[in-house]
Order: C-alpha cells, then structure tokens, then sequence
C-alpha cells in the first residue's frame, strides 16, 4: 500500500459557535483525555486509602505508605526538610505527567504531546518559582536582579526548556512510534505481494504481519523508558529551581 | 496551476527538506556529551563500587538535561517535513 505517514496535532472534539459561525469555545483531544487520567489517578488514590489502620496489614496500605515515604523522600533530599509542604504538589504533578504519558499504551493520544498541556504544567511551575522569590527577596529585591537584561532571558528560558524537553520526548518518540508502523506496514505488505496475497480494494491488508511484535519492543525505550525518565525530570528540575529560589 | 508557481513551491518544498537534514546536525552534540558523562561515571562507579546505584541515577538525570538541544533540533525538523510552514506564504496553497 505505499508507505503514508498522516503526522496531525490533537483533534477538536467539541466547539461552540456563535452565530457568525466563528467558534466561541473548542475542547481539543488533550482536555478530553486528560479528564481520563484525572479519572485513573484519583481513582487510584481511593482504592489505596480505604479501610485504613494504624498498623498495616493488607499489601495495599503498605504500598501506599511506600509511595508516601518515596516521595516525602524525594523532597527533602533536594529542597531541606522545611519545605515538605511541596510534597502533595510534587507527586500530582508527577503521577499526572506520567500517567498521562503511559496512556498511549491503552491507545490514546498522549496529552503530554501537546505543547499546550506541557506549556500549562511549566507555567504553574514558573509562578511557583516567582512566588517563592517574592516571599524571599521580597518585591524590590526580586525586580532589581533584572538590571542585567540577560537575566530576563535566563528567567525565561527555564519553564521553556522544561516545556519543550518533556514536549519533544514525548511527541517524537510518537511520530517515531508512528514511522516505524508505517514502514513495517509497507514492508508487510511487499512480503504479500511476492506471495501472491492480494490487499482488499482501498482497505489496504487484513493483517500486517511485520506489524505484531517489533514496535513493541521499541516502544519500551521510546514510551515507557523515555516517558518515565522525563516525568522525573521534570519534577527534580521543580525541586530544583523552588530551592534555588528560596536563597 | 501554472509553471511559475510549481516550480515554487517545489522550491519551498527542497528548501524545507533541505532544512530538516540540516537541523539534525544538532544530533551530535548530546551524542559527544552524554557518551562523556557515561564515562565519568563508569570511572567513578570504578573508583567506589558502593556508590554505584546513585551515581547511575544522577547520570540518567544528566543525561536527560543534556538531550534537550538535540531535541530542540528534532522539533525543527519535525515541524519542517511535517507542518510545511512555508507554502502558506505562495498564492494559492493551504
């Protein structure tokens, strides 16, 4: 069948017009799945915290307390010991970017590959970084380290480097996810073509046979591996830069 | 269509293929970098076999910081060959 790869951003899946015609209000795919990853998170979060007891005794409370430890951990190794407030912000964050990563694998679009959402999360990360500078240095001392306009662009360029990091791991590990099928698709379909297997009429072939085993195996590196390892640093570079700001 | 404007857009069109190739160059720097720092961490894990589990952490870390300029290379490629920006910019072409 040729070998066609149709790269598109994430779809319309509903909008609003007003009577020009003009649209007043559009959800895109993103949103939508998203509301599917707030769904999975929380109800994983009820699942783990029912039927709670002093002393643990089902596998599910100790994984909880495990998950809580880790991530009371995490934080006051790289902020001080101070600052475990943070801690319920750090693993939503964390459990949203990766759940929302990992859902490619059930068949979704992944909503961190959509420079909105990761545009949205570096964002609240930015006026987390800006509040905590303000407390800090208060609002002369904050304003006067940008006397030296190179300092603007470095305070800047953080939250858009952390936005088009965990942006262009995701989403080109999809296109490349997305290449890959399309050329074992046509190399499946050139193997049945010297067999003698003829394609259904505009349809294309009933089953790719190149297609059943290989993209599993690399998408190991390219969703789970890469998805996880930017996840993490996404939220040790957070740590990071509310701990830079708090001297 | 007439000539003129074909053989502008296929203008456009090498120029943006042309392009694309030219971003990936951006490919060798975390290549050289990260192959660097596994080095350092290899040599260190040598020096002290203890500290190996956090040594090899941090080095993923690293490595994950230093991959966003390749990334930014790819993203300019990506949007090269898949987006077309530039044929908006002839007459008569989406």
């Amino acid at each position: 069948m040729g070998f066609e790869v149709n790269v598109e951003g994430p779809r319309r899946m509903f909008c609003l017009l007003n009577e020009n015609g003009d649209i007043v209000f559009s959800l895109s795919e993103s949103v939508v799945t998203g509301w599917l990853v707030i769904l999975i998170v929380l109800a994983a979060c009820l699942i783990l915290t029912k039927d709670l007891k002093k002393i643990p005794d089902t596998k599910r409370q100790c994984a909880a307390e495990y998950i809580v430890k880790t991530v009371n951990n995490m934080v006051s190794v790289n902020m001080d010991k101070s600052s475990l407030a943070y801690a319920p912000y750090i693993a939503a964050v964390f459990s949203y970017i990766i759940v929302g990563t990992l859902i490619s694998m059930i068949g979704f679009r992944s909503i961190t590959a959509d420079i909105s959402v990761t545009g949205a999360l570096a964002f609240m990360t930015f006026v987390l970084v800006t509040c905590t500078k303000l407390k800090h240095m208060g609002v002369g001392g904050y304003f006067k380290q940008f006397i030296n306009p190179l300092n603007i662009i470095g305070e800047v360029a953080n939250p858009v480097a952390m936005a088009l990091r965990l942006f262009g791991n995701v989403s080109g590990g999809m296109i490349i996810t997305m290449i890959l099928y399309a050329g074992l698709g046509a190399a499946s379909g050139a193997l049945y073509d010297l067999i003698g297997i003829s394609p259904i009429e505009n349809v294309g072939y009933v089953f790719n046979i190149f297609q059943v085993g290989i993209p599993a195996v690399l998408s190991v590196y390219f969703d789970l591996f890469s998805g996880a390892i930017q996840s993490y640093v996404f939220i040790m570079l957070t740590m990071a830069y509310i701990q830079m700001g708090k001297e | 269509m007439n000539e003129a404007l074909l053989n502008a857009q296929a203008t456009v069109l090498a120029g943006q293929a042309i392009g694309a190739g030219l971003a990936m160059i951006a490919g060798i720097g975390p290549g050289i970098g990260e192959g660097y720092a596994v080095g350092k961490a290899i040599e260190t894990i040598g020096r002290q076999p203890e500290i190996k589990s956090t040594a090899t952490s941090t080095m993923f870390i690293g490595c994950a910081v230093a991959e966003t300029t390749g990334i930014y290379g790819l993203f300019v490629a990506i949007i090269l060959l898949f987006a077309n920006p530039f044929l908006k910019f002839l007459t008569g072409t989406t």
